[in-house]
């Protein structure tokens, strides 16, 4: 309904106040010959870190898994069950401090 | 083969439901190691602000009055919105403490200090990666570095829990049953937020604010949408966020941080957090399921707590104490099995037997049909509702010099006639099926 930049904008800002560790592997992968049949793309738009989007130029589905904050919703609302979904690694991942 | 074991229990999840389960274990003098994949306890952990100190106290009765909580939360307000305004019904008591905001984070350290002082051998930065199995029972974990065993596994591994799922105890989620939530954190002077809220400076009070209605905004014209906005007061922050169901987002193509922006800005709210300072933004997930959904909650070696369990009664915002009454019972369970040196499933089944005593499977069970309706019933109560009671109170506080008699005779012709008599007739369906549930109970 939104999905428009000013909206990505206010999840980039948000994102700026939140502490990860980073994992240098993706915790997140998706199966892009899924993907690819997918007309939904739930993903693009229910992410809360807005952490999956399609490349313009191959079309694939792009998983910024350094932004993820663990909350399960994609694997869930994905219609193709298409998303591999796993925790980070051992002490890695987003670090809530005031929440 | 036989099998060393490391521990008499392992747990898995260090959060309310885990910890209580391994101090409940560890005061049993058994041997129980803490897993937690965070670095620091409570660091994954979110929920809308406020704790229960009636579980806390029965767990931690000793020690509970060094939690560092930031305020008292006993004002309670249940807040509908309209596109321009709200009507508010508030419950105020000074004297009570039924609630503390305070900071996962905080609450999470506080808590595993008073079990590792007790026992619990805790060890962070430890993901478990799978459950060991030998003849069908559960007898161990395995992590990324090495193998743990203990003929008693309990996973308190959160709403996700993999593990849970791994091995069948548990269906992966459908959207329907699952709200996502979203909150900021917004810092203030701790004189300013007193001012804005009518609060005391000693934090002896603070309030929670639930707020109905998605008419607001644009999302004005959504349709099913099932939401519910909250506000908690902490020391020098507020706390403001939202949670929806998943499938109504999905269906609707919305992102719920668009949802919590449209919310910021009403005009009920905007001023409460003006000039706010962002300090975190978070997510989570909330289990609706409920008994209906509720997982297998024990096989041979193996327990579940908490959010794992689905233990959440979201029409009342509870959680935590879910988490930390059924995480003491599986301990219990746990500690019954060692002494009878009998893991398996009938065994462990007194667990069940347990939080069928206790208030958790009762409201569960009670409240098992209330979700569904409220969700069946959404454009009523998040748009019909607000909308019909801000024509009400127009009518109240306006002078317009139209006899009162008139005006209120076609409100009420209006709210019989204009819209389908079958929807009132399934509203109040829902009403008074829910309230008969509820006292009926079990």
């Amino acid at each position: 309904m939104f999905e428009n930049e000013e909206n990505k904008k206010s999840i980039q800002d948000k994102l700026a106040t939140i502490k990860y560790n980073c994992d240098d592997k993706a915790h997140l992968v998706v199966n892009q010959k899924k993907c690819e049949l997918c007309k939904e793309k739930t993903c693009t738009f229910i992410c809360p870190a807005n952490v999956y989007s399609v490349d313009k130029d191959t079309q694939e589905i792009v998983v910024q898994y350094e932004n993820c904050l663990e909350c399960g919703a994609c694997r869930i609302a994905c219609t193709k069950n298409s998303i591999e979904w796993k925790y980070p690694s051992s002490g890695c991942g987003v670090i809530y401090k005031n929440s | 083969m036989s099998i060393e074991f490391n521990a008499d229990v392992i747990v898995i999840g260090a959060g309310p439901a885990g910890i209580s389960a391994a101090l409940e274990v560890a005061r049993g003098g058994k041997k129980v190691v803490l897993l937690e994949r965070a670095k620091y306890p409570g660091s994954k952990n979110m929920y809308g602000g406020a704790v229960y100190t009636s579980a806390l106290q029965e767990i931690f009765k000793d020690d509970f009055d060094s939690i560092p909580y930031e305020r008292v939360i006993n004002t309670h307000s249940w807040v509908f919105l309209n596109d321009t305004g709200s009507f508010e019904l508030t419950y105020k008591n000074d004297e009570a403490k039924a609630a503390l905001a305070i900071k996962r984070f905080n609450l999470e350290a506080w808590m595993i200090e008073i079990a590792k002082k007790q026992g619990v051998y805790y060890a962070p930065n430890t993901l478990v990666k799978k459950l060991i199995h030998q003849d069908g029972a559960v007898i161990g974990v395995e992590t990324e570095l090495e193998q743990y065993y203990a003929p008693i596994v309990i996973l308190a591994d959160g709403v996700n829990s993999i593990l849970a799922r791994d091995i069948g105890l548990k269906d992966e989620y459908i959207s329907e049953d699952v709200i996502i939530s979203v909150k900021e954190t917004l810092k203030l002077d701790k004189k300013t937020i007193e001012e804005r809220f009518n609060l005391k400076e000693d934090l002896s009070n603070g309030i929670n604010k639930q707020y109905f209605g998605n008419q607001i905004g644009a999302l004005k014209g959504t349709k099913n949408l099932f939401m519910m906005s909250y506000l908690y007061t902490f020391k020098d922050t507020v706390m403001i966020g939202v949670g929806a169901n998943l499938e109504d987002l999905s269906k609707n193509r919305l992102n719920i941080n668009d949802v919590l922006d449209e919310v910021k800005k009403h005009p009920d709210i905007a001023p409460l957090i003006k000039d706010a300072q962002r300090t975190e933004y978070s997510a989570h997930l909330i289990p609706e399921g409920g008994y209906k959904k509720m997982p297998k909650l024990v096989s041979d070696g193996v327990i579940i707590a908490g959010d794992a369990a689905g233990f959440v009664n979201s029409v009342h915002f509870e959680g935590t104490n879910f988490a930390l009454i059924s995480g003491k019972l599986a301990g219990e369970a746990a500690l019954f099995a060692l002494n009878n040196n009998d893991f398996s499933e009938g065994s462990l089944s007194i667990y069940r037997k347990k939080l069928e005593k206790s208030f958790i499977l009762k409201d569960l069970y009670s409240y098992r049909n209330i979700i569904t309706r409220l969700k069946e019933r959404s454009d009523s109560i998040e748009n019909y509702y607000p909308q019909k009671i801000k024509e009400l109170f127009e009518i109240i506080t306006s002078a317009n010099c139209i006899s009162k008699s008139s005006q209120i005779k076609k409100y009420i012709k209006e709210f019989l006639t204009k819209r389908k008599f079958l929807e009132l007739i399934k509203d109040m369906n829902m009403v008074f099926r829910s309230i008969l549930d509820i006292l009926l109970g079990k």
